[in-house]
């Protein structure tokens, strides 16, 4: 789960690290009172979960309070990659002379947590590695072992840095590490790490990305506290009402997955299982010209209630007009089970499964018990014999393209 | 022959006494694998379908000896479990458990490098080699199990646990049995990747091919070509990705926890091309594999 910028550097203070003075406007004349409060330049950041806002406008510079007022008034205005901002970030202007560059994250291939560490800020990280190696380290951490600042130390030091430039450096790589520890980041990157002309080093942008399954032992002591509900899933982009529904179908119960829902503008509603099952069918629904109303991945036996209230809350989207019912051959997650809570959800919202279940394909445990009830039903169903991409091809000819 | 487990390999479940472990015990039972013990503290004495339920694992390899162990206990328990069994002088751990958090992950994966334990997962449903043992929920009730996977010579590795079975289902149904399928698990970091298990399959005289199934997320694809070119591997490889919508999704994860757009290395077309220049052969559809594996072994 990516913070927005705000949310980010707000964590990072409690860490101890140095920021700009500032605050967050909601309205114009907020950004002009916070600008009065540093009295000087200030830039102005629309808050989105997502980069290129510098291209995209979305980043604006003003040295008296009301420029900030008639600046923050149009990035309040401006959608960025189809994102409205959720406010406006007003930041004293520092006066930097060098940029710096400092994340860690996991390396997949080490199987470790790695910090890096650049001293070209500013620029993608992954664009300094093509271009200029040389002017990057990566220091693995051990996840046995404690912590200690010298491991951030000698990480600066591999690039030659050194005097006072190197303790600074050292300290604000050691509380990016513990932030990284702390809240149990995927990712956290200052970038840029502002070295001002006075010496001093201040964190201008950062990135810090929240595990998902960690977000259950952080709810109460860190996002409650910063306005971010459970059901907010903020994959990427702020979740819609639809989504975060499904994810309140999800939590209904422990039994399985079913609800972990990403808005898509089509007609055909998906209720489809597992996690490699889903990608297989979305990506065959697309392929034979269908349109998907919805991701979902259903999964880990779930059950009747939560694929009952999945089913209603797919049919309940505007414009989905039938649903396609697919899965991978299941070990686990019982056909019987997954029919049963489709077939209630159909039901339940006033229509006939024979007619809005455009087919039914998930073979494998309890089968015989489910195709029995699809047939009580009406229901086209198919067994395995009958692909997975031929299901989608079939439900994509029945709602027509 | 096969890799990883055989007719012989003895394997415990911790957490045996979960709703799924109960079943997933029964299936594996039924499947004729040896599961010698269970663990769930506080349960000791008791039994599951027979298998006897210890409070420790130590009391368990007093007695015997133990090849494996199945982890299904939750994920805030995961860490400790492996640690467990690690530490008990367990060398293959099979790690079910979805949604632990990475950095536990990592910690076990340390210390099992330290001890020189194989882990596969977590977020995986286990190890099969078809007619002689499973190791997990793979294939689920051993009558399914059976439908969909058969003794033969073709390997698979799998990001998705249902869709190994999918896979071999579909080789079963075109007549090719399989030596050995491994759901390696969904997570961003897991214990064994496609190139780490390629030097088993490699050595292994009853495998003649291999199919992989991938997604985008992750630098296991451009590690199992690399792995593939510098060794001259002798097995032909059949590959399907799926999740090829994503590339247009930056930063949203879908189906597993490890399958996110990130950078453009993530990228389904990216990873498609990295395959390919290994002589990694793609299958657009599942139904395509069987086929593009005849055609490979000539």
């Amino acid at each position: 789960m990516r913070f927005y910028e705000y949310e980010a550097k707000a964590l990072l203070r409690k860490q101890g690290v140095r920021l700009p003075d500032g605050g967050t406007a909601e309205t114009a004349a907020d950004a002009a009172r916070i600008a009065g409060e540093i009295g000087g330049a200030v830039v102005l950041k629309s808050q989105v979960l997502s980069g290129g806002r510098m291209k995209a406008g979305g980043i604006k510079f003003a040295d008296t309070p009301a420029e900030a007022e008639t600046a923050c008034a149009e990035i309040l205005k401006l959608p960025i990659k189809d994102q409205m901002p959720v406010n406006v970030l007003v930041e004293a202007k520092a006066a930097v002379a060098k940029e710096y560059y400092l994340g860690v994250t996991f390396d997949a291939v080490a199987k470790l947590p790695v910090m890096i560490v650049s001293d070209m800020g500013g620029i993608d990280i992954e664009e300094v590695a093509e271009t200029h190696p040389e002017h990057i380290a990566k220091v693995h951490l051990s996840t046995l072992h404690p912590f200690s600042d010298f491991r951030a130390k000698e990480a600066v030091a591999s690039l030659g840095i050194t005097g006072g430039e190197l303790n600074q450096l050292t300290r604000v790589l050691a509380q990016l590490v513990r932030t990284f520890l702390t809240y149990n980041l995927t990712l956290a990157e200052i970038n840029p790490l502002g070295k001002l002309e006075d010496g001093s080093f201040v964190v201008l942008d950062c990135h810090l990305d929240m595990e998902e399954e960690a977000r259950e032992r952080h709810q109460a002591a860190v996002l409650d506290g910063l306005g971010i509900g459970a059901d907010e899933t903020r994959q990427g982009r702020p979740a819609t009402e639809f989504e975060r529904r499904g994810a309140r179908v999800d939590s209904v119960d422990h039994r399985g997955v079913a609800g972990r829902v990403v808005e898509f503008d089509g007609n055909l509603g998906l209720v489809i299982g597992a996690g490699g099952g889903s990608l297989t069918i979305f990506d065959a629904v697309q392929k034979y010209g269908g349109k998907p109303a919805n991701y979902c991945e259903i999964g880990g036996n779930p059950s009747v209630l939560k694929a009952c209230e999945l089913t209603k809350v797919i049919l309940s989207k505007p414009g989905v007009e039938k649903i396609a019912v697919i899965m991978n051959v299941v070990s686990n997650t019982r056909v019987d089970i997954v029919a049963r809570g489709v077939i209630k959800g159909v039901v339940e919202s006033g229509f006939d499964p024979a007619e809005k279940i455009a087919v039914f394909r998930i073979p494998g445990a309890w089968e015989a018990e489910g195709f029995k009830l699809l047939e009580k039903y009406g229901v086209d169903y198919c067994d395995r014999t009958v692909s997975m991409a031929e299901a989608a091809r079939r439900a994509v000819e029945k709602i027509g393209k | 022959m096969g890799i990883l487990i055989d007719e012989n390999t003895t394997f415990i479940i911790q957490g045996i006494t979960g709703r799924e472990a109960v079943n997933m015990t029964r299936e594996c039972l039924d499947y004729d694998s040896k599961v010698v013990g269970g663990v769930t503290p506080g349960r000791g004495g008791r039994d599951v379908y027979g298998v006897p339920v210890y409070d420790t694992i130590k009391e368990i390899v007093a007695k015997e000896r133990i090849d494996g162990s199945v982890i299904t206990v939750p994920a805030p328990f995961v860490r400790d479990a492996a640690f467990e069994a690690i530490e008990n002088g367990i060398k293959l751990l099979v790690i079910v458990t979805e949604r632990t958090p990475r950095y536990e992950v990592a910690q076990v994966l340390e210390f099992a490098r330290l001890h020189g334990t194989r882990v596969i997962g977590p977020n995986c449903l286990g190890i099969i080699t078809p007619g002689k043992a499973k190791m997990g929920g793979i294939g689920g009730p051993a009558a399914n199990t059976k439908q969909a996977y058969k003794p033969g010579r073709i390997g698979i590795m799998s990001r998705s646990g249902g869709m190994t079975t999918e896979i071999a289902n579909s080789l079963t149904a075109a007549g090719l049995g399989q030596s050995t399928a491994v759901s390696i698990g969904g997570d961003p970091l897991i214990g064994s990747t496609y190139a780490e298990l390629m030097p088993l399959f490699e050595a292994d005289e009853g495998t003649d091919a291999l199919v992989i199934y991938t997604e985008p997320g992750g630098p296991m694809d451009a590690q199992l070509s690399l792995w593939v070119k510098e060794n001259k591997s002798r097995l032909p490889i059949v590959a399907f990705m799926a999740g090829k919508f994503m590339d247009k999704m930056p930063g949203m994860r879908f189906g597993h926890a490890g399958t996110i757009v990130e950078g453009k290395a993530d990228t389904a077309a990216e990873k498609l091309e990295r395959l390919a220049e290994a002589g990694i052969a793609v299958a657009e559809e599942i139904s395509q594999i069987p086929d593009l594996v005849r055609e490979r072994l000539g």
